[in-house]
């Protein structure tokens, strides 16, 4: 189907189910019920799942298939985003242009990055993406104040132009839309005591998504794929069989870049704002952790470890003490108190240490991430074939 | 004239003299090892063959055409397929998957922005893979991952590589070095199945002088940077030039 | 002229603080052949040693004083800390005036048994895998000890003022015949240069001229044949990680007066050092050193108005575009070594 074999293409139905239920299957407590605030079934967070879940697809292009790693993928991530921003308020309010101009101006910007630093291997190239990316933070923090609003961020306003539009004087700000619908809009649905939320932005982003998840695989597999593998393997003997890997490596860097510049036009699409800490390197760790948590190199991990994260910064930090002792409140009131203070550094504010520990424990065990997790607990149901190769390659990347 | 012409060329590395004025001519369809003891200049020579050094002086001409300053990636697409000391294979890809990337790099060149076809299912390649495994005797080894295979089994996944491209010229660094006696016989064997088999040149680096005497036509000897004699393998066997070059000043 | 002068000292302190975490940094890279991203969180640790000490100093219990007299006629209750106790109140109002360089004490044991935990611990796990992992453990490792130190510390810039026999500035200009008040610098950054060139001294002086900075010396170079020997590397190259984290926390207690520490101090200043260990040359202890003032000066060069006017955002960005320029034009930085982080 599509091009694809029989199990990629399981895997890519599995993926277009979930996510395309994703609003009902991620509310499953009532919505009166105390676990209500562990619903994430809601339109803002659902949002971030998939567009971080589009910008850890294309780390993973070049970290897993490659193992070049860069610590500065947020600079592209947030050159897409003012690229949105601006095409919001010069040309159209609707979406479909910002996003298309977000990745052409994150692949042209990869294509100058990337050329440079790879010169470069190892942690040298870690090191010159890092300094290009902070220098994007810092100078769109501060000179480039007119281009990117400096510290207060980019944003829409009344008297924007808007060419196709035609400015409006008066009245509201208008909200980003595709072709009249607003990102914002969405249709309730209340079953019982359930309440579930379909929004429009969602739903666009998750398309947009599905597109990205589905391209991946297509290079996961083509020539080119493999040739991105075969330069992680063994970058001589790729030379000597004829191959030059310097055009491999920018390509893989400029699609890499233009996935996150996808997800930050996006990103802007949904909320049109965008302010340069997204730049800062700090961002761009975070989708190292997505992408190793989830499980390097593999297909689907980027996205899971996209939805973990996001889910740990939004839900998992909203546990504070007094929900604790609620829990533990069967306890017997020293025992109470006593578990509470234990679990507390851990949650609520805390989520960044427990993030900290599992990083740490998956890249010490579990090198494959929560993919290769998931396959010795299946291993363990099944007794019956103990290699689980689906993964491309879960060995470490250099 | 032969298919590789080496003339005049030399090499310093700072105060070591490690080639000089080597003049080196390898006959077309022939086996020509070049041998020498440890520090006698043959893996920079070989380097300079390869594109990995430029020489400071001299040429090295390659079917008429010049190698000097070309990299190795346009070196290999001239016709010339190189084979390590120690096997370079691609190890966390299938045997298979290793076997392919030679035949594609052959065919669509030395870049392709080829995306989106499933890689599997370039039956040309495929059948071409599977053509040079059963010849290599690993048709049963295809989806096993090659890191995980014999120093043996890797060195004639290296070698099946290099053949799967049709090279002119293979050239060859110590390709039994750290093998086992077994391991050893067999590399010799099938080097000269190719030989007879196939029009191809093949060059061989080669410290072990018994690895190449049964296996040469022609043998250059380099000592000190510099070709002593070149000869067929029975000429060189009892030259004494060559006894002092591998005994050393003693023989004096 | 003045203002040369001016900027050369300004980029001093900063330039002795990337200097010596720097020189940390490299002293792993060397001996252990391990990329720290955790080397920040060290420098952080350190300046929470000092954070943590004038608490302890300051520890205090509740006396009534007779002699002074509260607005309702009661007795006041004073703090007296315990330290006046056993020292005298003058001899113990001194200490906690001077519980920044005293904090060097506290400090010295305390950050090398943390290196050592984190060298046995985790890093020992990590010597044959490749440097991106170690980036990637190490960066987790970071993240998690600058949780912890949130937890306990909270997320705010804690103060910590230096002696007041340093506080104010000290007229350079006057100093050396320039016009008075043209050069001004304060005392406690001359003392953390200073501070940062001993340290620096006796780092180089202990390698260089004891048997122990020897053979570790000779490990750096050729690990496998000092073992070949039957000296147990292993060990010093832990004793040497615990010193480099020593370093690194000396500076960060050196550097509380100067920056009041926050939980992600380590973060900002490890990105820095990264960047001026790859300009210094990877493995090169001088040139890490070189780097590090090299990089403050420039840094507080491009500071000057005059030069901000005509580039505009240059004091933002000027170390990585050095760190590019020096990559590029000398990949393997100032002074790097051959064969390091080749592939």
């Amino acid at each position: 189907m599509l091009g694809l074999n029989r199990k990629d293409a399981s895997l890519l139905i599995i993926v277009a189910i979930l996510v395309a239920l994703a609003p009902v299957l991620l509310n499953p407590f009532p919505e009166q019920s105390g676990l209500a605030q562990f619903n994430a079934g809601y339109p803002d967070l659902m949002q971030r799942f998939v567009i971080f879940g589009i910008f850890a697809i294309g780390f993973n292009i070049l970290f897993g298939l490659t193992g070049y790693l860069s610590f500065g993928h947020a600079a592209f991530l947030g050159a897409g985003s003012y690229a949105g921003v601006w095409m919001l308020k010069l040309l159209t309010i609707n979406v479909i242009p910002a996003i298309i101009i977000s990745t052409a101006v994150a692949g042209i910007f990869a294509l100058i990055i990337g050329f440079i630093s790879l010169r470069r291997s190892g942690i040298y190239f870690s090191i010159l993406t890092l300094a290009f990316a902070q220098m994007s933070f810092a100078l769109a923090a501060s000179v480039l104040t007119p281009i990117t609003g400096g510290e207060t961020g980019l944003q829409t306003a009344l008297d924007d132009p808007r060419i196709l539009d035609g400015a409006n004087a008066t009245g509201n700000i208008p909200a980003p839309s595709i072709f009249g619908l607003q990102m914002g809009d969405s249709i309730q649905l209340s079953l019982g005591g359930w309440l579930w939320t379909f929004n429009v932005g969602y739903y666009l982003a998750a398309l947009v998504m599905l597109s990205a998840f589905y391209l991946a695989i297509r290079i996961f597999r083509s020539p080119f794929g493999i040739m991105l593998r075969a330069i992680k393997s063994n970058q001589q003997r790729l030379n000597y069989t004829g191959l030059n890997t310097k055009p491999y490596m920018l390509a893989c860097f400029v699609i890499s870049g233009m996935y996150a510049g996808l997800a930050g036009g996006l990103m802007v699409s949904m909320d049109p704002l965008a302010g340069a800490e997204r730049m800062q390197w700090t961002a761009s760790g975070e989708v190292v952790l997505m992408t190793i948590l989830g499980g390097v190199g593999t297909l689907i991990g980027p996205v899971l470890g996209a939805g973990l994260i996001k889910y740990f910064e939004n839900i998992f930090s909203k546990i504070n003490d007094n929900l604790l002792h609620k829990w533990f409140a069967f306890m017997p009131d020293g025992a109470e108190d006593f578990i509470v203070s234990i679990i507390y550094p851990f949650v609520g504010k805390g989520w960044h240490l427990t993030l900290g520990l599992i990083f740490m424990a998956v890249i010490i065990f579990l090198p494959g991430g929560l993919v290769e997790l998931g396959q010795k607990v299946a291993y363990i149901f099944k007794k019956k074939n103990p290699t689980p190769t689906s993964t491309p390659n879960t060995k470490p990347a250099e | 004239m032969g298919i590789l012409e080496v003339q005049n060329v030399g090499k310093r590395f700072g105060g070591l003299q490690a080639l000089q004025d080597v003049n080196l001519s390898v006959k077309e369809n022939t086996i020509h090892a070049i041998i020498g003891p440890n520090g006698a200049g043959k893996s920079t020579l070989l380097n300079c063959l390869v594109g990995k050094l430029f020489p400071d002086s001299g040429t090295v001409q390659f079917d008429g055409n010049s190698v000097l300053g070309r990299s190795p990636y346009e070196i290999n697409q001239m016709g010339i397929s190189r084979v390590f000391q120690t096997p370079e294979i691609f190890g966390d890809l299938s045997v298979m998957e290793n076997m392919m990337i030679p035949i594609f790099a052959k065919r669509d060149g030395s870049f392709s922005l080829d995306a989106l076809s499933d890689f599997m299912k370039h039956k040309d390649i495929v059948e071409g893979a599977e053509k040079i495994l059963e010849e290599m005797n690993m048709s049963n080894k295809q989806g096993m991952q090659a890191s995980s295979m014999s120093r043996g089994d890797k060195r004639r996944l290296e070698i099946g590589m290099c053949l799967s491209q049709e090279p002119r010229l293979l050239l060859l660094d110590e390709p039994t070095a750290g093998m086992a006696r077994a391991d050893t016989n067999n590399t010799i064997d099938l080097l000269k199945q190719i030989g007879n088999e196939r029009d191809i040149t093949i060059a061989i680096i080669e410290h072990d002088m018994h690895v190449v005497f049964s296996l040469a036509d022609r043998i250059t000897v380099l000592a000190q940077g510099t070709p002593l004699v070149e000869d067929v393998p029975d000429k060189i066997k009892g030259h004494p030039k060559v006894k002092e070059a591998y005994l050393g000043e003693t023989a004096h | 002229m003045d203002q040369i002068i001016l900027q050369v000292l300004n980029g001093l302190d900063k330039g002795s603080a990337y200097a010596l975490i720097a020189l940390g940094l490299t002293l792993i890279f060397g001996t252990l052949g391990v990329v720290n991203f955790a080397h920040g969180a060290l420098f952080m640790l350190g300046a929470f040693c000092a954070i943590t000490f004038s608490r302890i100093l300051s520890l205090s219990h509740v006396v009534i004083d007779e002699t002074q007299k509260d607005f309702l006629g009661n007795p006041l209750k004073v703090d007296v800390p315990h330290i006046y106790d056993w020292f005298g109140e003058s001899a113990g109002q001194a200490i906690i005036n001077w519980s920044v360089p005293l904090a060097i004490l506290f400090a010295i044991p305390v950050m090398i048994i943390i290196g050592v935990i984190m060298e046995r611990g985790l890093i020992k796990h990590f010597y044959k895998r490749p440097h991106a992992d170690q980036i990637l453990v190490t960066f987790g490792l970071a993240i998690v000890l600058q949780e912890i130190v949130k937890y306990y510390f909270g997320a705010n810039q804690i103060p910590n003022p230096a002696p007041e026999a340093f506080i104010g500035s000290f007229d350079f200009g006057a100093a050396i015949g320039l016009k008075a008040g043209t050069i001004i610098y304060p005392y406690w950054r001359i003392v953390y240069f200073c501070f940062a060139m001993l340290l620096i001294g006796s780092v180089f002086a202990f390698l260089q001229f004891t048997t122990f900075g020897m053979v570790v010396r000779a490990g750096m170079a050729d690990r496998e044949t000092v073992e070949l020997l039957g000296i147990n590397i292993d060990k010093r190259f832990t004793i040497m990680f615990g010193v480099a984290a020593a370093v690194a926390g000396l500076a960060g207690v050196m550097y509380t007066p100067i920056n009041p520490p926050n939980y992600h101090m380590g973060m900002d200043f490890l990105v820095i050092s990264f960047v001026v260990v790859v300009v210094g040359g990877m493995g090169s202890l001088p040139g890490a050193v070189a780097a590090g003032l090299l990089l403050g000066i420039l840094e507080s060069f491009a500071s000057m108005r005059q030069v901000i006017e005509a580039l505009p955002g240059i004091n933002q960005v000027v170390i990585y575009l050095a760190a590019i320029v020096i990559l590029l034009t000398r990949p393997r930085g100032l002074m790097g070594r051959k064969g390091v982080m080749e592939d």
